[in-house]
């Protein structure tokens, strides 16, 4: 093997013929990882479907708890995310670094704005005394709104989803700052940017689980 | 955004033409992966897939010492109807752990992440798997998971079976099922990462000429097993995370006195668990159709039924999990369809074992240890196959259920099919791993050990079961006492085969006979590397123009390694299917 040194570029690793086979395997390996985020939250959606079948009074009765103006803010705050995390490949392939670089800083932005409201709402429901399992007791004027006996297992279930959801959120922004300070020391450039394009597709897929959870939590009719 | 990218990067790639060369064989290995870097520290950060695979191997094996320990302590107390020597609940606790130790720290990922790990890359003539760190990091992801287990033995332990079914999980008092869930949680990443790796690397990292239909049967198994790995484990995880959730906050969604609901945990539980059954023992066909055409000395039977048949588990895997809960209170149409479908499983598995026998049929059989497990797997296996497809019929397993014959059948399929395929292929690429030979006339006997204990351990199981002996029972009525004898007479000497076995792979260690390359004179592509192999498991990049079972083509054929010549490499091209036609007619004529 005396000469894969001399012939590699050196962000190609040993046991890869050449840098393709490598870009190749890397986008595979994340479309297979995303899949398998798709079955984990699967789990979840499946619960919700369970007992939505079982109670949809309940359903709809507790989802008016949920606040949509902020709910649909942070869908478009996801959204422009993932815009710009898209930006900030396309920079990276045509060698702009600054365009990288502040590309990934408005997606670590945008992403804590999410956090910070996703904070709030959680906030206020806590001080209600809507919390998830044990800690479960609401103030009088809510108990008397909503008076379904279940009313528990919705907000266990929303609890789950969201705060699954937001744990992967955490995950994104700190994979985003890695990305950002490898990029300020110049690794990416057109010939090598393979963790921004499979961080980008981690993004699109946290970002459309957020798609799906908003309308089937918030805008239950 | 995926689109614009592959012509950035493909600049160096442009198909060339292969420079190839035949290279004689090289028969003293030089720099072996066992002394290219030595020392502890080399070993525990190593990202080679060889030393991985044999620090998994020497994990699953300490693991598999130690459950079976305990199975050989819970058979002891089943002795006598009433109290041996353990209480009623720590046996409890034994047999939980003995089963959770079992299923998820030895037979998933024995074959595919200690002997595959190893295999794998050797059988594709890639220098390791895709993603050697991660590689690296599903072992420590499992030391991890280990290690949250035995906590929860620190904090009272658990008694749900390895099943942890609610309510009797969300109920428990003991810190213990908090812990172990964790545990669970954490080994399935493991898993996860293996499948992801498997399957990456099977897709980009071929040897040029290794097209689809020139892949071994192994690989195809374990990229069948792969895939369930990636699609079942997820949900196992959202389960285990929703179960722990429960007993740390109560959420509800399983807890019946919350309002929740235990069948729809079971549902989650097997919507993994069964797929698993299959992670457990698709590896362990693909090791018995590798060692039963090197010593038949002929083609397989059947390659493409035999490859998609393990495709075919793999789908229909998935959908037969309602056949644990025929007594769970599922409606009746559900519990027909799932009857239906499990009988379906039996197809493609019979297929298999078809080939297999036919595969024999006229071959130059020898005899070797290796081959004599095929004989007992596909002996035993059957058993465990068929009393499945009864326990598959409705109205028997109303009868059946939780009784042991359940237990007997799964041990067969899962100790005769599994842990025996997994004995096939220790014995079948120990002489590649270690370089060295072990005794085979005491190999032999340690399998008829193995073969006798097992049979005289689960028969009486499948008959006491039919009669009504529940599972997990402490006590039973004196009627039973002759089979819990004999089955506990049985487990003694299973034992007895396992440390024969462990005496002479240790003197094989030490003072084994020099194996050479290939001692089975096989046709596989990791033969042709020296044994044990090269740090780059090949010492020049091998170019592969037959299939992996071309028995009827000159050994030397085989023997002289066709391979890339080196200094040029900018001419290698990646291993995708039309380069590697290209390479195979060229050299052809060469």
């Amino acid at each position: 093997m005396a000469n894969h040194s001399a012939t590699h570029p050196k962000h190609v690793h040993h046991h890869f013929v050449n840098s393709n086979q490598q870009f190749e395997s890397a986008k595979l390996g994340m479309w297979v990882f995303l899949v398998n985020e798709i079955l984990f939250f699967g789990g979840l959606f499946c619960a919700y479907i369970v007992f939505r079948a079982w109670y949809p009074e309940l359903f709809t009765q507790a989802a008016l708890e949920l606040n949509t103006f902020w709910g649909a803010v942070n869908t478009v705050v996801l959204i422009g995310s993932s815009l710009t995390v898209a930006m900030a490949i396309r920079s990276a392939q045509n060698n702009q670094k600054r365009g990288l670089e502040i590309n990934l800083l408005i997606t670590i932005f945008l992403a804590c704005v999410f956090l910070v409201i996703k904070y709030f709402e959680y906030e206020h429901k806590l001080h209600l005394g809507i919390a998830p399992g044990s800690f479960w007791n609401p103030t009088p004027e809510i108990a008397a709104v909503l008076d379904h006996p279940k009313a528990n297992i919705f907000f266990g279930i929303y609890y789950m989803m969201t705060a699954v959801h937001g744990l992967h959120v955490i995950i994104g922004i700190a994979l985003m700052v890695w990305l950002y300070l490898r990029a300020r020391k110049g690794h990416f450039n057109s010939e090598y940017y393979t963790p921004v394009e499979i961080t980008g597709l981690y993004w699109h897929l946290v970002d459309l689980i957020w798609i799906f959870l908003f309308p089937l939590l918030y805008l239950i009719e | 955004m995926a689109s614009a990218s592959p012509t950035a990067n493909n600049a160096a790639t442009t198909p060339t033409k292969l420079r190839v060369k035949r290279f004689p064989p090289a028969q003293t290995p030089t720099n072996t992966y066992l002394t290219d870097e030595k020392g502890v520290w080399a070993w525990l950060t190593t990202v080679d897939h060889k030393k991985i695979g044999l620090m998994y191997l020497g994990a699953v094996a300490f693991f598999f010492a130690l459950a079976g320990f305990l199975a050989i302590a819970l058979r002891t107390e089943l002795w006598t109807p009433a109290k041996t020597f353990i209480e009623a609940d720590t046996y409890n606790q034994l047999f939980t752990l003995h089963g959770a130790m079992m299923v998820f720290f030895v037979l998933v990922p024995s074959i595919p992440a200690a002997l595959g790990n190893f295999i794998l890359p050797m059988q594709l003539g890639a220098k390791d798997v895709a993603f050697p760190r991660l590689n690296l990091a599903s072992f420590y992801i499992y030391v991890f998971g280990a290690i949250f287990t035995f906590l929860s033995l620190a904090n009272n332990g658990f008694d749900t079976g390895w099943t942890f079914y609610t309510p009797y999980s969300s109920d428990s008092n003991s810190a213990g099922i908090i812990w172990v869930t964790l545990g669970v949680f954490i080994l399935g990443f493991s898993s996860i990462l293996t499948g992801t790796n498997f399957i990456t690397t099977i897709h980009k990292l071929r040897a040029p000429g290794i097209s689809w239909d020139r892949l071994p049967l192994n690989v195809w198994a374990l990229y069948a097993t792969s895939i369930i790995q990636v699609l079942a484990t997820p949900v196992l995880a959202i389960t285990i995370l929703l179960l722990a959730m429960e007993n740390i906050l109560d959420i509800g969604i399983f807890d019946p006195a919350l309002g929740g609901d235990p069948v729809l945990y079971q549902h989650f539980f097997w919507f993994y668990s069964h797929p698993a059954v299959y992670i457990m023992i698709v590896p362990g066909f693909g090791i018995i159709s590798e060692v039963i055409t090197t010593f038949s000395k002929k083609t397989i039977f059947g390659y493409w039924a035999i490859a998609l048949s393990s495709l075919a588990i793999a789908f229909i895997g998935f959908l037969v999990w309602g056949h644990h809960m025929f007594t769970s209170g599922q409606s009746a149409v559900a519990t027909t369809i799932f009857s239906f479908l499990t009988f379906l499983v039996g197809i493609p598995t019979g297929i298999k074992i078809f080939n297999w026998v036919a595969t024999l049929y006229r071959g130059s059989i020898s005899m070797k240890t290796p081959m004599l497990y095929v004989f007992i797997f596909i002996f035993l296996f059957s058993i465990g196959g068929f009393t499945g497809i009864m326990l598959g019929a409705l109205s028997v397993d109303i009868h059946l259920h939780d009784t042991y014959y359940v237990v007997a059948h799964f041990h067969y399929v899962m100790m005769g099919g599994t842990l025996i395929a997994l004995l096939a292929g220790l014995h079948y690429w120990w002489p590649k791993m270690t370089g060295k030979m072990y005794n085979e006339p005491l190999a032999k006997i340690a399998a008829g050990f193995i073969f006798v204990g097992f049979n005289v351990t689960f028969l009486p199981q499948f008959i006491m079961g039919a009669q009504g002996m529940p599972r997990r029972y402490y006590n039973y009525i004196d009627q039973f006492t002759p089979f819990h004898q004999t089955s506990t007479i049985g487990s003694y000497i299973l034992a007895v085969g396992f440390l024969i076995i462990l005496y002479y792979l240790a003197h094989s260690l030490f003072k084994g006979k020099q194996a050479g390359p290939n001692p089975w004179n096989s046709c596989g592509l990791e033969w042709q590397s020296t044994s044990p192999p090269d740090f780059h498991n090949f010492s020049h990049t091998p170019v592969v123009i037959h299939g992996p079972y071309d028995y009827h083509q000159p050994m030397e054929e085989f023997q002289l390694g066709l391979a890339i010549e080196h200094g040029h490499g900018e001419e290698h091209a990646a291993a995708d299917a039309t380069t590697s036609e290209a390479v195979t007619s060229e050299t052809t004529e060469a």
